[in-house]
């Protein structure tokens, strides 16, 4: 009897402690359901579809956007443009800004300045950043062209944007400029996390500096890595505001990416049919490629 | 003895060595941040045409201040109160429905939360350009297009995964004794959450804040997708109007990034500190 009560306020307990958590839930379900489930499952759907994005007349097509998708030269480049963006954002961002990182943890903070001046990239927007370097990059009166000229002695002019393979790494270039900083203050939290009593341990134990940062501090800050890498990854798979602003895809496509690609097409050719067959497609592959990534990466994820 | 004296000496000469490359390394990366800035800065105090003439480095001649005053006159700040607006209320909700969302994420035995929990990191990954053509029509359907407010469900929504994480994260570090005592004082959960929780987790809240109050800040997609009147614009669409405006003008547009970009290096010089304690409470989790 007096067990059976027992149980039963367990039970009572139980159901409470579920009720209280579906109220805390509820606002974040309900915006995720409108902002989120809704409108991926949508992008689905209007990928079936030939339709204008205005009119209400839309026609079904079935699956013929996505037999034009598989077929699509401009898009299988873009995407290609993203790999590449990828594999040099990895190369490059995430080295440098752990050297920062390593150089300001060495350094202490009498080069405080230097972290400030480091960081300020990130504190302007993509579009900000994409129409200073439409200037600073630009043949006449642009950075490049301007330094070249007074090293030369006469004008030079540079075309960094204007040609093909070019543009692309011009773009890289950019992005690592703005995005180096964020990856540099992740590392120097990352360092900031090792104990103290490490690095004194190690000192006393005799090794030096850079020993310690090679055998101890690079190791401790290994799932760091992987993170900063799955972030840099995911990030230049769904790059959109820089190129949108600087080359808008162009010259002839070279800098198009998957996300410009169907903002034009939808927004600017209302195919929007076919801009949503596009976005989902691009969905599809980002996450098939984190889901790879983890799994070839993930050492063990622990909570 | 000694040759434990001429080790030292050589560990030393090698440090300076492997120092001074440091310091050169560090100053070129310094030189390459700020070469973008000083164009920037340098060029917006110069006469539309004086550009070319007078090289872009040297010194303004004279110094044209009448760029910031036409910037300043023509909307400006209207793009600036508007994204104040925008950013503030935004974040307010993300923080009030992502620490809602996180108490019982963190402090609640109930089924299904793991797989909750999962599936709100694995929005994460999701770029969310790819909602942008549904919340488009969304929007369209509501009557909200081209309307200042038709930005905070999205901008919520996608800072809701980050912050709903980073905030389960930071309240499963703060003592249960806490939260039990309370209860046996009485407390339901409710208080508990208000009373409790939410003033011990101000320091992931104020995280939170910086990267979201940035992200917003700066966000384009969606502002230029379902905003389309001028005076109804936010800052990051100032750039396109003002460019629309005076296209050949490049010392006014680059006057317009530099106000844009001035309130955020300021912001930033207030809270650096905070900005990597808060990144180290992520980077923790990672």
């Amino acid at each position: 009897m007096r067990n059976d009560s027992n149980v039963s306020l367990a039970a009572v307990k139980r159901k409470k402690t579920t009720i209280a958590a579906g109220v805390f839930l509820l606002p974040s379900f309900l915006l995720i359901a409108i902002y989120f489930i809704y409108p991926i499952i949508d992008t689905f759907v209007i990928s079936t579809y030939k339709w204008n994005g205005i009119s209400s007349a839309r026609v079904f097509v079935g699956l013929d956007n996505w037999k034009t998708l598989i077929h699509d030269v401009f898009f299988w480049d873009a995407f290609k443009h993203n790999v590449t963006i990828m594999v040099f954002s990895i190369l490059l961002q995430i080295p440098i800004g752990m050297l920062l990182a390593t150089f300001l943890d060495a350094a202490g903070r009498k080069f405080n300045a230097f972290k400030v001046i480091w960081f300020l990239p990130y504190l302007m927007s993509s579009v900000a950043i994409a129409f200073l370097f439409t200037y600073a990059l630009a043949t006449n009166g642009g950075i490049i062209s301007s330094m070249a000229s007074i090293i030369k002695g006469s004008k030079v002019t540079i075309d960094l944007l204007g040609r093909s393979p070019h543009a692309l790494f011009a773009v890289i270039g950019v992005m690592a400029w703005q995005y180096t900083p964020f990856y540099m203050v992740y590392f120097i939290a990352g360092y900031g996390n090792i104990d103290t009593t490490i690095y004194e341990a190690a000192i006393i134990d005799g090794a030096t500096r850079s020993q310690y940062v090679r055998l101890i501090a690079i190791p401790l800050l290994g799932p760091i890595f992987k993170t900063a890498c799955t972030m840099s990854l995911i990030g230049s798979l769904k790059y959109f505001d820089l190129i949108w602003n600087l080359t808008q895809g162009g010259p002839v496509n070279s800098t198009e990416l998957m996300a410009t690609y169907m903002y034009k097409l939808s927004f600017q050719q209302f195919n929007m049919g076919y801009g949503s067959c596009v976005a989902a497609g691009m969905f599809i592959l980002i996450t098939i490629i984190a889901l790879l990534f983890q799994k070839v990466f993930v050492v063990k994820e622990d909570y | 003895m000694e040759t434990k004296t001429i080790d030292y000496a050589k560990a030393k000469r090698k440090s300076v060595i492997a120092w001074s490359f440091a310091i050169f390394g560090a100053c070129v990366w310094l030189l390459l941040t700020l070469t973008p800035f000083i164009f920037m800065v340098l060029n917006s105090f110069r006469k539309q045409f004086d550009m070319l003439q007078q090289g872009v480095f040297h010194l303004p001649d004279p110094w044209f201040f009448e760029n910031y005053v036409e910037v300043v006159t023509h909307g400006f700040f209207g793009y600036f109160f508007r994204s104040v607006i925008v950013v503030t209320v935004s974040l307010v909700l993300t923080l009030l429905i992502s620490a809602f969302a996180a108490y019982p994420l963190a402090r609640m035995k109930f089924r299904f939360r793991g797989l909750i929990y999962a599936g709100i990191v694995a929005m994460m990954s999701v770029p969310m350009h790819v909602t942008l053509i549904p919340v488009f029509k969304l929007t369209t359907d509501m009557g909200l297009y081209d309307k200042l407010a038709s930005l905070i469900g999205p901008y919520v929504t996608f800072a809701l995964p980050m912050s709903v994480f980073i905030l389960t994260a930071f309240m499963m570090t703060i003592p249960k004794e806490i939260e039990e005592s309370a209860e046996i004082d009485g407390c339901g959960r409710f208080r508990n959450f208000f009373a409790i929780i939410l003033p011990l987790s101000k320091p992931g809240l104020s995280t939170l804040a910086i990267y979201n109050g940035v992200a917003t800040w700066n966000e384009f997609a969606f502002a230029n997708t379902l905003l389309q009147t001028a005076s109804h614009k936010t800052l990051p669409l100032a750039l396109g109007q003002f460019k629309g405006e005076h296209a050949l003008d490049i010392p006014i547009i680059l006057a317009v990034l530099t106000l844009s970009v001035l309130p955020m290096i300021i912001l930033f010089i207030i809270f650096q500190d905070k900005l990597v304690k808060g990144m180290m409470a992520g980077a923790v989790k990672g």
